[in-house]
């Protein structure tokens, strides 16, 4: 395998995680770390979707007596905008896309990146190389840079913006599952199934997934946090949703330009990407403890 | 084998790549739904100039011969022309490129020197305070929007403490180095999250290290062996994330350009994008790519001549 194209960040920072994993901790502790980012990612999950029943202010409502509130006064928990919009709504309203994004991105491109990874290392041949040569393709640009691109041809749009992270986002996943199925692939419980007569789909789904998925799911949680930030980039560079709509990295933009007198636009959404990003890297530490505690 | 045994098949490799960023980055014009020459000329449409964009192009002609058109334009270093700018695209490009290269470089640095420091120490001493406070930066580091860490720095260090300015690149070395230096931090900071986290399993796996027991059997000082035997050997291990990673670094500046209106490839292609100029869009995610083959080639050579057992691994 080439190793020009080590690893993206976040492949080594999960390699990091799991190489010093389950070494020091307790059993306790270690589900604390899940439980935790759970209860987390729980707590985002329910507010965004409660948020008619939690704020009584719609996201777009304009309160002309309060622009620029500060957090806590004018009725307005986390203050208000520049048209006295309720800053609290637009972030549960706003995280409605983000979190999407998140699962949606995240899911599609882990489906389908396992897929073709565990295709390329179970067929080998001209079909691995020429995938894999195309994985190697994707890693020499930089993925923001790519995606930018690729939404700017496209246009700017969510939809667009969940395109071009499916058109780049699926390459780590297919390098990291079919590095395990070309490991998988020489074992004995796989040697077996084959002498068997198993169809190579049964071997492949039924018989190496199971035992090298933990990878590709722990792998997951650490692109979700990529995906969220993502997300928020390409709101806050304006390439993904657009105004008026909320989205918490379009918010941030946008308060930038009151950030000399209004504090509050700018940082509060950001703490939202940050709450939902370490409930994302919790769990995914959490999960990294749990599985590969049992391997030692 | 040599010491650089591997490097020309690397090299055919890297030209094999090479090729296949130009044909991506050819493709990404085809992605525009509608007529390109339209999309291209945009609010300085006329007839003329989409006929001449359609020759330039070869929009008329199979797309293979579209490639070898691009390839050969390429090669004489044509990037095709900006209708926004009213210039050539290379042109364009050109004058934004110090910036981002000055602003990468200054990043790199100052990644190196927050993390080697931090993940060498939390290394040595596992689960010492050091070790468990870096853990809890880090990981929030990592879900932190770099855009967003950098307007949190603005607020702090330029609106309320007036330490440094607002934005602008500044002039001169030092005025560059000055003006430059939060969102440099702000790059440094997202990137220490993998190295300090790297150096520092690197360290605890050299520490291990039968070479390591030898050496101080051997009566040299601690420091000495640390200094010499551990930490040098942690940092070779370190050079290919370094490299690897500033990929992250690229991402970085083109977010943290746009935060702090820099003037560099980053702001460029952001504005490209609204102002709907594509060839270059085209040209700069060419010119990013290039950068970063160019720089995993460099990191590779790097380790091959620090570390003589590179190149044999690779080899085999």
């Amino acid at each position: 395998m080439s190793t020009m194209w080590a690893a993206s960040p976040s492949e080594l920072l999960m390699q990091a995680a799991t190489r010093t994993a389950g070494r020091r901790r307790s059993v306790a502790r270690r589900r604390m770390t899940l439980i935790a980012g759970l209860v987390m990612l729980g707590l985002a999950i329910a507010a965004v979707l409660l948020a008619p029943v939690l704020v009584s202010y719609s996201p777009t409502a304009i309160d002309p007596l309060h622009p620029l509130a500060p957090p806590g006064t004018g009725g307005h928990l986390f203050g208000s905008d520049q048209y006295g919009r309720d800053l609290l709504a637009r972030i549960l309203y706003g995280g409605r896309i983000d979190l999407a994004i998140a699962f949606g991105a995240t899911g599609v491109t882990l489906v389908g990146g396992t897929i073709i990874g565990l295709v390329a290392g179970y067929a080998g041949g001209k079909l691995d190389s020429f995938l894999m040569r195309l994985v190697d393709l994707f890693f020499a640009f930089p993925f923001l840079v790519l995606i930018i691109a690729i939404v700017a041809m496209l246009g700017p749009s969510i939809f667009n913006m969940f395109l071009a992270i499916w058109i780049t986002s699926w390459v780590s996943y297919a390098r990291i599952m079919r590095a395990q199925t070309v490991v998988a692939k020489k074992q004995q419980y796989v040697l077996a199934a084959r002498a068997l007569g198993y169809s190579p789909l049964r071997i492949m789904f039924r018989h190496i997934l199971p035992t090298t998925a933990s990878s590709v799911i722990l792998f997951s949680m650490v692109d979700a946090v990529g995906n969220i930030i993502l997300a928020a980039s390409l709101g806050f560079l304006g390439l993904g949703a657009q105004p008026p709509s909320p989205e918490w990295g379009a918010m941030i933009a946008d308060g930038q330009n009151y950030i000399l007198t209004s504090w509050w636009l700018a940082t509060i959404p950001g703490l939202a990407v940050v709450f939902v990003g370490v409930a994302f890297s919790l769990i995914g530490d959490g999960l990294a403890d749990l599985l590969r505690a049992g391997d030692r | 084998m040599s010491r650089f045994g591997t490097l020309p098949r690397r090299l055919a490799h890297l030209v094999i790549v090479l090729f296949g960023i130009t044909l991506v980055t050819f493709l990404l014009l085809r992605l525009i739904p509608g007529d390109p020459a339209l999309a291209i000329l945009g609010s300085s449409y006329t007839h003329e100039r989409a006929v001449a964009i359609d020759n330039f192009l070869g929009l008329n002609r199979p797309i293979w011969t579209q490639y070898g058109l691009f390839m050969g334009r390429l090669f004489r270093g044509n990037l095709g022309f900006s209708f926004f700018y009213n210039l050539p695209a290379g042109t364009v490009i050109g004058r934004h490129i110090a910036p981002t290269l000055f602003l990468i470089c200054y990043s790199a640095v100052l990644a190196a020197a927050i993390s080697f420091p931090i993940g060498f120490r939390a290394g040595l001493r596992r689960g010492g305070a050091l070790d468990q406070s870096a853990r809890v930066f880090f990981t929030l580091s990592f879900a932190m929007p770099a855009f967003w860490l950098g307007i949190i720095l603005i607020i702090v260090f330029s609106v309320h403490l007036h330490v440094f300015p607002l934005n602008g690149f500044g002039s001169g070395f030092i005025g560059h180095l000055y003006n430059l230096f939060l969102p440099a931090l702000t790059i440094a900071l997202g990137f220490s999250t993998v190295l300090v986290r790297s150096l520092r399993a690197a360290t605890i796996t050299t520490l291990q290290a039968e070479f390591v027991d030898t050496a101080q059997m051997k009566g040299i000082p601690w420091s000495q062996v640390l200094w010499r035997h551990v930490f040098r050997n942690a940092v070779l291990a370190v050079v290919a994330v370094y490299g690897v990673n500033l990929a992250y670094l690229i991402s970085g500046t083109v977010l943290v350009e746009n935060v702090f209106s820099l003037p560099g490839l980053g702001t460029l292609l952001v504005s490209s994008v609204a102002d709907r100029d594509y060839p270059v869009v085209q040209g700069v995610t060419l010119l990013f790519a290039v950068l970063i083959v160019a720089i995993n080639l460099l990191t590779d050579i790097v380790q091959a001549a620090l570390d003589p057992r590179v190149g044999q691994e690779i080899g085999e």
